[in-house]
């Protein structure tokens, strides 16, 4: 099964030639979505026995080079397309591939009747295709290559609906915000992988780590590449101050925003920092700057999302805030900890938003939440899912969320630096606040929707996927017991990513983080917090709603901060855009592009044109001629080089 | 007996194609539906020739008293002439109904000129170089006036085979210099005393003519003056292979020949002249390729600034760069195939819709071929990730590694201004309405020949990497 994981790059990707080709030819959906989800869900199955296969190796050869064939060779450069199957890129294949085999069958239901269908699951082809080169690539350009790919799909599919309206402008004017964003973050990505290149002479992963753990190189270089990486990072992932991409993001069709601004893409930055942990471990000034810049998202985001009306919106920062989680605990040290969340946060965001799909479904395209209320009864399954996912992100034990979530706070706390952990408490509250006033106001109270509108509960299409997700949201973090709980056997989690993260944990000398009773200690703390916060939701958004009118009113300015996201958007604009688009418009466009370059290139190019209209009058036609320039040009050859002897 | 039996074994793919081209003989007399057998019982035959080549890549040998070689580079060579071929044979069915009568010769013509090229490649003896180059070239001067009643098309035979014999008489010449020299027409022979007689006049003079007449196959300046006149009389399709098999046929016979100069051993005399014929012809086929109305002339010129490009990785003179031109060499003939097979679809009766008006607006009417032809016109331009792309970068970085780097920014000077004309193209089928009112009967076979040629570009383009090496490997 190793041996085949090339097929679960193959295989979406025929599927995306098949759809793309012909999928607006067939009209019938059930081929376009049976062929679209079954190319998925072999590639799951692969992974699958990949994965068992892998666990039969000892530990120590669990790595297996698939080479499939030379990419590019020049001088020193030597490329191949190979994939690298170990435990990290096995862990990432089967979140992509199972998450994405779930959303792609719901995708099926959800997209039912849109005039894009085929092109739709193309699209989710291609990105599940770039995906996996990314995750499973054994070398930076490959995973360039998945990067910018995936890049691509997200630009394709947030403009999904290129001709619909979104907020005040165009959903192409989300898709484009999300490219532009995520090139400034490739940008920094590129430099980091020509100074890879430089440093180490190879961009093979096994090479340059090797060489990172043995060679004797400057610490400003390793600062360089961390930081040009991360850079990348910040784009992808959605982190300040590059993170306001993702919630414009939202304009996709919801399937497009559980898998890939959800689920998958946003998680590649994480993958890509914990995939290069050797070299983050060499550079801990700019470990401290991940840690600084996840909390500081974490936060930031989640306060934002206290105060969203949209229902996506409020998911989407939900999305940022977790994700800041996660570069909290790559920042610390605790890259298996940032997998474990990078798992059980497909798990329940996906399940989440695919909840809110089809909530958003069944209320015919209403995405307020101020104008949904008591929907549990109209669309039970749906609900007692989307119940599951909430209590799950707020961490509620022994759901998975509550796992991950610990062993990063644990984590954060045992690296001695107890402003992280506040944080992260803090956060793991207004996560716990935002989500249930979400349910809340969707779920329960008054029904606050005009008679116009008549919610039903989607078809099995769609809730057969809540479903699964839900079991695995529900249980996914049994995998990653902590070892206070789980005695001897440790955290199996921790134990499958151990042998990738040794090297860089030996030389950050942190050799996993050890349970002891301050860690039940600070769980408990948490753990009455959290539920203290989802009880203030509950009670200010159903038993009544005057207290948060009240509280909106005496804090009006905190709220409309909060309302208006900082205005961070609104300050971008003015600092940025603005200034760009001015001087681009007066000084590049007017004066240097049209003055300058074009004057130059026009000028070139009538001089090209007039030297070819005047050159091409030696082709007369005449073959006498034609013969007589092959003489002169014979005669000038021979008297040059054989003078020149 | 067994070794005479190996002998055979290796050069399966000229035996093919020498016996399939008698077979076809009497395929063409004695059956009726010989126009419907004879077209796919020459792919076939190109195909199984083809596939030997592939197969036997490993079996390197020399063979009939040091005669041929097989193996190696000469399969690679083997492939790329036999598949150009097929796919021209693919494209040729319908096209020459279109063009006008149908003659069987047609495709025994093509199936000789291709055991010429094949005899070329695979020559360990000079004389046997000028047996390919005399098969190849008169089947090419019969190919370009086929069809008789054609002014145009009897216009493009002769000046075909006027200029064609007056530069096979400076190859003769050379070799007769050369013999008087080494004393011997091997080209092992040559090889081995070419350091010792690099000073000796005379056979300086004698390899200069015989690379000059090899220039006037490539269609490298100052000596590729025939070369529009010719593309635009002859068949579009027999153009297609004139550009893209005979120019590989030739670069073959350069590299078998004067191969010793080209691997570093000694150092490469010869640089100045590809140098600078090299310079002219891209610039010079660039250039004036920008105005030309019809479609197979700005082809042509094309085809010329290309034997420039190629020109730069002999000048390198180092193994990187004659690996850059066989890999140049095989993207472009499926690119150039694809090329010319969109303009035998378009092309109409009469040789209507063969000026640049008429493909503005195809992109409404005909989105298929629009999109072909743009990856087409892409990868001609050398734009990646398509394999027009890679041979130019091959090349280049040859070159820059022989100190010649004023060599490779020229090339990619001229590429600038090729973009232009070839993306013009581009923007007329895409942004501009049509002028003509332009009404084609796709050809499912001609079509299915052009997308296979834009395949092969996309996969020569995505590994690069593993043809290279495979080229290089033999070259050590």
């Amino acid at each position: 099964m190793v041996q085949l994981i090339y097929l679960t790059t193959l295989l979406p990707l025929l599927g995306f030639l098949f759809n793309g080709l012909f999928g607006s030819k067939i009209k019938n959906e059930k081929i376009i979505g049976i062929i679209g989800s079954s190319t998925i869900g072999i590639s799951f199955l692969i992974v699958v026995g990949a994965f068992f296969q892998t666990l039969s190796m000892p530990v120590d050869q669990r790595q297996t080079i698939v080479n499939l064939f030379t990419w590019i060779k020049v001088g020193n450069l030597d490329v191949n397309v190979s994939y690298q199957v170990d435990q990290l890129s096995l862990l990432m294949g089967l979140i992509v591939t199972g998450v994405g085999f779930i959303i792609h069958v719901y995708s099926i239901g959800y997209m039912h009747g849109d005039k894009g269908f085929g092109r739709f699951f193309a699209y989710l082809n291609l990105f599940i295709f770039a995906m996996m080169n990314l995750v499973l690539g054994s070398n930076f350009l490959l995973l360039f290559l998945g990067w910018e790919g995936v890049g691509l799909c997200s630009y394709l599919l947030i403009g999904f609906w290129y001709d619909r309206k979104f907020e005040k402008s165009t959903t192409s004017d989300a898709a484009k915000k999300a490219f532009i964003v995520n090139r400034i973050g490739d940008f920094g990505f590129l430099l980091g992988i020509f100074l890879i290149y430089l440093t180490f002479g190879s961009l093979n992963f096994n090479d340059v780590f090797a060489r990172a753990a043995s060679l004797n190189i400057p610490q400003y270089v390793f600062n360089f590449i961390a930081l040009f990486l991360f850079i990348g990072a910040m784009g992808k992932s959605a982190q300040i101050p590059l993170y306001i991409w993702l919630p414009d993001a939202m304009a996709g069709p919801t399937p497009v925003s559980a898998l890939i601004h959800a689920a998958t893409m946003v998680t590649a930055g994480v993958y890509m920092v914990a995939r290069c942990s050797i070299i983050y471990a060499s550079a801990p000034a700019i470990m401290e700057f991940v840690a600084i810049i996840g909390a500081l998202t974490a936060i930031f985001a989640a306060s934002i999302a206290l105060v969203q009306n949209d229902i996506k919106k409020v998911l989407a920062y939900s999305t940022v805030s977790q994700l800041g989680y996660m570069f909290l605990a790559l920042g610390v040290g605790a890259f298996s900890a940032a997998l474990f969340h990078v798992m059980t946060h497909a798990f329940f965001k996906a399940l989440l938003f695919l909840g809110a799909g089809s909530v958003i479904h069944g209320m015919h395209d209403e995405q307020n939440i101020q104008n949904y209320g008591g929907l549990k009864k109209y669309m039970p399954k749906t609900y007692v899912t989307f119940l599951i996912a909430s209590l799950a992100i707020a961490g509620i034990p022994p759901l998975s969320g509550f796992f991950s979530k610990d062993e990063i706070l644990w984590s954060s706390y045992a690296d001695g630096n107890i402003i992280y952990w506040l944080i992260g408490v803090v956060t793991a509250l207004l996560t716990a606040f935002y989500m249930f006033r979400l349910v809340s106001l969707t779920f329960d109270g008054k029904e606050r929707f005009g008679h116009d509108k008549h919610p039903h509960e989607s078809p099995a299409v769609m809730t057969i996927p809540l479903i699964i997700l839900a079991v695995l949201a529900a249980v996914g973090g049994f995998i990653g017991i902590p070892e206070i709980f789980s005695g001897e056997h440790g955290n199996q989690f921790d134990n499958w990513l151990e042998p990738i993260f040794q090297p860089a944990q030996a030389k950050i000398a942190m050799f996993g983080v050890h349970s002891s009773l301050e860690e039940i200690v600070l769980m408990v703390v948490t753990l009455v917090g959290v539920i203290g916060s989802i009880y203030a939701a509950r009670y200010i958004y159903i038993k009544n709603i005057k207290p948060a009118e009240k509280l909106s009113k005496r804090f009006n300015g905190v709220y409309n901060l909060l309302l208006n996201k900082y205005y961070v958007d609104e300050i971008y604009d003015a600092s940025v855009v603005t200034p760009i688009v001015k001087g681009s418009e007066i000084v590049l466009w007017k004066f240097a592009d049209i003055k300058i370059i074009d004057g130059l290139i026009n000028g070139v190019a009538n001089l090209i044109e007039k030297i070819s209209g005047s050159i091409r009058k030696i082709q007369t036609g005449v073959a006498q001629f034609y013969a007589l320039i092959m003489m002169l040009g014979i005669v000038a050859a021979l008297f040059w080089i054989i003078l020149s002897l | 007996m067994l070794n005479n039996f190996q002998e055979f074994y290796n050069i399966i793919p000229i035996l093919l194609i020498g016996a399939g081209f008698l077979i076809s003989l009497l395929i063409e007399m004695y059956f009726k539906k010989s126009d419907v057998i004879l077209p796919w019982f020459t792919i076939l035959i190109f195909l199984a020739a083809g596939f030997h080549a592939l197969y036997a890549v490993n079996s390197v040998s020399v063979i009939f008293q040091n005669m041929l070689a097989t193996g190696g580079i000469v399969n690679i060579f083997y492939i790329i002439f036999t598949f150009g071929a097929a796919i021209v044979a693919l494209l040729s069915i319908d096209y020459i109904k279109k063009y006008g009568t149908y003659f069987g010769e047609y495709y025994i013509l093509l199936q000789t000129s291709i055991l010429g090229m094949m005899l070329m490649a695979g020559a360990k003896d000079l004389f046997m170089i000028f047996l390919g180059l005399e098969l190849m070239s008169v089947s090419f001067y019969s190919l370009a006036g086929l069809n008789r009643k054609r002014l145009k098309a009897n216009e493009a035979s002769l000046k075909y085979f006027l200029l064609g014999a007056f530069a096979t008489g400076f190859i003769v010449y050379g070799i007769a210099l050369i013999y008087g020299t080494v004393h011997s027409t091997s080209i092992d022979m040559i090889a081995s005393r070419f350091y010792e007689l690099s000073s000796d006049k005379l056979f300086i003079a004698g390899i200069l003519l015989f690379l000059i007449g090899f220039s006037f196959k490539i269609a490298a300046f100052p000596f590729h003056m025939w070369v529009p006149d010719v593309y635009e009389g002859s068949p579009t399709t027999i153009a297609g292979l004139f550009s893209t098999g005979g120019k590989a046929a030739a670069f073959s016979a350069i590299i078998v020949t004067l191969g010793v100069l080209f691997t570093g051993r000694i150092g490469n005399i010869l640089m100045p002249y590809l140098a600078v014929i090299s310079v002219l012809s891209m610039f010079y086929g660039s250039i004036v390729a920008i105005s030309q109305d019809n479609i197979k002339r700005m082809l042509a010129y094309s085809s010329i600034s290309h034997a420039g490009y190629l020109l730069i990785g002999l000048a390198a003179g180092n193994s990187f760069g004659v690996a850059g031109v066989i890999f140049y060499l095989a993207s472009y003939t499926f690119m150039n195939l694809g090329a010319f097979g969109i303009v035998a679809l378009i092309e109409g009766k009469d040789e209507s819709n063969l000026t640049l008006k008429s493909f503005s607006g195809l992109a409404s009417r005909y989105p298929l071929l629009a999109a072909l032809f743009s990856i087409i016109m892409f990868s001609l331009a050398g734009i990646p990730p398509f394999a027009g792309f890679f041979g130019k970068y091959y090349v280049f970085i040859a070159a820059i590694k022989s100190n010649l780097t004023w060599l490779a920014i020229l090339g990619v000077l001229s590429s600038v201004i090729s973009v232009y004309f070839y993306l013009r193209i581009v923007v007329l089928m895409y942004f501009k309405d049509a002028e003509t009112d332009l009404k084609i009967d796709v050809s499912k076979t001609g079509l299915a020949a052009v997308i296979i040629s834009v395949l092969l570009v996309i996969i020569i383009g995505i590994a690069p990497g593993t043809i290279i090496d495979l080229i290089a490997f033999f070259f050590k």
